[in-house]
């Protein structure tokens, strides 16, 4: 609001303060070649929102064909009635906890990873002075464990469909256990790909990429890794309470 | 990850790096736009073949031979599918969008190079995976471009729906795969890489609609996957989700209690934003090029941009409409209908807006201008029947008739292939550095004006006598014998039509490398890619970065010195 003084030339009154200039936009701070970390880790995750929400949207539209097939009637020629034919399955719960506890365990490991890149990102023009120390910085490798943990959560999945098929249960024997490999699968297929980007977020330490752009592989990784474990959740929750 | 930034420091020199795997949304644009030019003469090729088989049942064509019904229904069903993913969806935001939005943006390149790369080649891979269906045992699939189960799910169901189908459904996995990476590119690029003073409200509509179409593909296609992967799972690993316990060729089959009405609900919510994210770039096209043309600011700026996003916001509410058939609860149907006949408010707006852009303007005539006119036409013909549809109880009498055929392709085929054609006569001199021939350019809309509304006007004519679609020909039913004259007249006037196009490919190659040369900016218009050389440089502007001091449509500015105002422009706001 224009706020006016006694000093204030008659004519401007009632006015409208003059327009600051518009300086908004998209302005990301291109200067020459010297790259803009900020710019790109804002890029990163606004690229990894968009995938997300696809990926949110693949199982949201499996999730609509879950609650429409359990629901729907089936005309039985033999009783010459409707029934449900959803069925049941025997899943291996005891394993799925585990591999849940796994993957929970997995997504703190990797947020331990994201701070560290962040804190050694922000840290990096201080460290970089001659004669300036930061003291010793333990040096866990949050990332590898996090690796280790992915595959053990893959191999966990697979024994929990070798056990699914032990019990009788495979994908074409009622809808129940067409879903539950179909979720369980898809997701683990979106987990392989948070594998690959795992993988390589870790060679960009040892390549010894600049510790922004590492920085900016283990970030995006990071969230998207948190998301397969709300997804593993949430996928776990529809299993267990709509079957 | 490799941004805009990083990437393009310098222009890679190699023909590898230059032209094919190139990163420079530039060269993957104009990649699109010759893919889609490809597809859509293959498509062409199919409905010429389907037309001229109605007529003539029993000929002998080159290459096909006599034309059995289900090589008519393979026709039919991959002219739909190319032409719907491969031109419609591929050439405005692909191509064009792809070449232009950064551009008029102010930005260097897309928000990820490497993920447009990737996306266009994965295009690429899902056009050849959708031919190979052709040369398969059994060939194409006869389902129709929306692949509706049974018939799409059981690989006994008739000759191409054993591998040519699974074909077909990879081939459209893969699309949308591809599809997907493209809508985040575009949305990362909108967001984050508009220049200092490109506010949101200052973007051209064309960025707008790119903009607005790519966040419809990015929540569609995701579901259009999901239905594919239940469709292959159906087909090929004996699950149940969309086929019922039924019999093929006199034996049962092995699946029960599936639903194929699951199948259209998970299609149509992606279909029908389809139909938008196929004609939302056309609105945009024809917003800028009618503004520049009329020499007039556009008539409702921000009216646009809300009608768009209305439309999109819409589309996602209306999938039910094309079920109608279904057998859907009177209570269900009378919501889709209701909002179906809502989308007409921002279609109206966006209408009355061109028309009001055009009120009193000094117009040109360019060929550009004429195709965002027939844009403008089209858009009103095509979407005045849609209320027709949009009703259940008409809609049960038309829904499986040629009334149908008629509607989609003025509002969504042909609309947003004039809408494409604009876009190229439009932005031609800034891809190529040449303009293209003006009399050949009229004589192609004139031509494809006239023979547009001659094949398709006349079949709302047949599909309210009752002419039934899909089928390949009508000589063994007397009601549907006596329309044949009608049938005739659209093939023939079909024949011309697509005769035409070869003007249009001709101009196009002349034009190239023969063309006069254009200028930066041949058509005095105001947004950024016009402020750049002609063609472009590597990174758009040659090192500078634009600022933005204007709106996109400056025209006829009162007391500025030329009856447009650039966008880099010093500023023409009024002080107070």
């Amino acid at each position: 609001m224009a706020t006016y003084t006694p000093n204030t030339p008659i004519d401007d009154i009632g006015h409208k303060p003059p327009a600051p200039p518009i300086t908004g936009g998209g302005d990301d701070g291109r200067s020459g070649d010297v790259p803009d970390y900020g710019a790109r880790l804002r890029r990163a995750r606004l690229g990894l929102i968009c995938g997300i929400a696809t990926v949110g949207m693949v199982f949201i539209s499996l999730t609509s064909a879950y609650i429409f097939r359990r629901g729907l009637p089936t005309f039985q020629g033999e009783s010459n009635s409707y029934v449900r034919d959803w069925g049941s399955i025997d899943l291996p719960w005891v394993l799925l906890g585990i591999n849940t506890v796994i993957l929970l365990f997995s997504s703190i490991t990797m947020e331990l990873a994201r701070r560290k890149a962040a804190r050694e990102a922000a840290l990096a023009p201080v460290s970089s002075i001659p004669g300036i120390s930061l003291g010793e910085e333990k040096n866990f490798p949050w990332l590898g464990i996090t690796v280790v943990l992915g595959f053990a959560f893959l191999i966990g999945q697979w024994l929990a469909w070798s056990a699914m098929h032990t019990r009788g249960f495979f994908v074409y024997t009622n809808p129940s256990s067409s879903f539950a490999f179909l979720l369980t699968i898809a997701h683990a297929v979106h987990l392989g790909g948070g594998m690959i980007a795992l993988i390589w977020a870790a060679s960009a330490s040892l390549l010894r990429r600049p510790v922004e752009a590492r920085r900016i592989a283990v970030d995006i990784t990071a969230w998207y890794w948190h998301f397969m474990a709300v997804l593993w959740i949430y996928i776990f929750l529809l299993l267990g309470l709509a079957r | 990850m490799a941004t805009a930034a990083t990437v393009h420091s310098h222009a890679p020199q190699g023909f590898i790096r230059k032209y094919i795997f190139s990163l420079d949304h530039k060269v993957i644009g104009i990649q699109y736009f010759f893919l889609a030019l490809t597809a859509v003469f293959v498509g062409m090729a199919l409905s010429l073949l389907m037309r001229v088989h109605m007529i003539w049942p029993t000929a002998n064509w080159p290459l096909v031979g006599e034309i059995k019904p289900e090589t008519y229904l393979a026709f039919l069903t991959m002219h739909g599918t190319i032409m719907v993913f491969f031109v419609l969806t591929t050439a405005p935001q692909g191509g064009f969008g792809n070449y232009v939005l950064p551009i008029q943006i102010g930005a260097p390149d897309m928000a990820f190079p490497v993920l447009n790369m990737l996306s266009f080649w994965t295009t690429f891979v899902g056009f050849i995976v959708l031919l190979c269906a052709f040369f398969v045992p059994g060939g194409a699939p006869l389902h129709g471009w929306t692949g509706y189960p049974p018939l799409s799910a059981i690989q006994s169901a008739g000759p191409g729906e054993a591998l040519g189908a699974d074909l077909w459904i990879t081939a459209i996995a893969i699309f949308c795969v591809a599809s997907l990476m493209g809508a985040l590119n575009f949305i990362t690029t909108t967001l984050d890489l508009r220049a200092k003073g490109m506010t949101m409200m200052r973007m051209p509509l064309t960025v707008w609609s790119w903009f607005i179409t790519a966040i419809l593909g990015l929540l569609a296609f995701g579901v259009l996957l999901s239905a594919g992967i239940l469709l292959l799972m159906d087909r090929n690993l004996g699950t149940s989700f969309y086929v019922p316990q039924i019999m093929v060729n006199g034996q049962i089959v092995g699946h029960k209690g599936g639903s194929p009405l699951l199948w259209q609900h998970l299609f149509w919510f992606f279909g029908h934003p389809e139909v938008y994210i196929a004609i939302l770039p056309g609105m945009g096209v024809a917003s800028q090029v009618l503004s520049t043309f009329s020499r007039k600011p556009i008539f409702g700026y921000r009216a646009m941009v809300y009608a768009m996003l209305s439309i999109g916001f819409f589309g996602f509410m209306v999938w039910g409409h094309h079920m109608f058939m279904s057998g859907m609860s009177p209570y269900s149907a009378f919501a889709f209908s209701i909002l179906t006949m809502c989308i007409g408010v921002p279609s109206a707006i966006k209408t009355f807006n061109w028309l009001g852009t055009m009120w009193k303007g000094r117009i040109r005539f360019d060929t550009p201008m004429l195709y965002a006119i027939g844009f403008v036409s089209l858009f009103v013909s095509g979407g005045l029947s849609g209320p027709f549809l949009a009703q259940p109880v008409l809609d049960i009498q038309l829904h499986d008739t040629y009334f149908v055929v008629g509607h989609f392709h003025l509002i969504m085929g042909v609309a947003a292939i004039f809408g494409i054609f604009a876009a190229t006569y439009y932005w031609f001199p800034k891809m190529f550095g040449r303009m293209m021939n003006e009399t050949l350019g009229r004589i192609h809309f004139f031509i494809t004006l006239a023979g547009t509304y001659a094949i398709f006007m006349p079949m709302h004519n047949l599909g309210m006598a009752g002419q039934t679609r899909r089928y390949s020909q009508f000589t063994e039913v007397a009601y549907q014998t006596k329309l044949l004259p009608l049938q005739t007249f659209i093939t023939f006037a079909a024949i011309v039509t697509i005769a035409a196009q070869f003007i249009f490919v001709i101009n196009l190659f002349w034009s190239m490398f023969k063309g006069p040369k254009a200028s930066d900016n041949p058509w005095d218009a105001t947004t950024l890619e016009w402020t750049t050389a002609t063609p472009p440089p590597h990174d758009n502007f040659g090192g500078k970065t634009p600022v933005v001091n204007n709106g996109p449509y400056e025209y006829g500015v009162p007391g500025a010195p030329k009856d447009f105002v650039m966008q880099t422009d010093p500023p023409t706001e009024p002080k107070h």
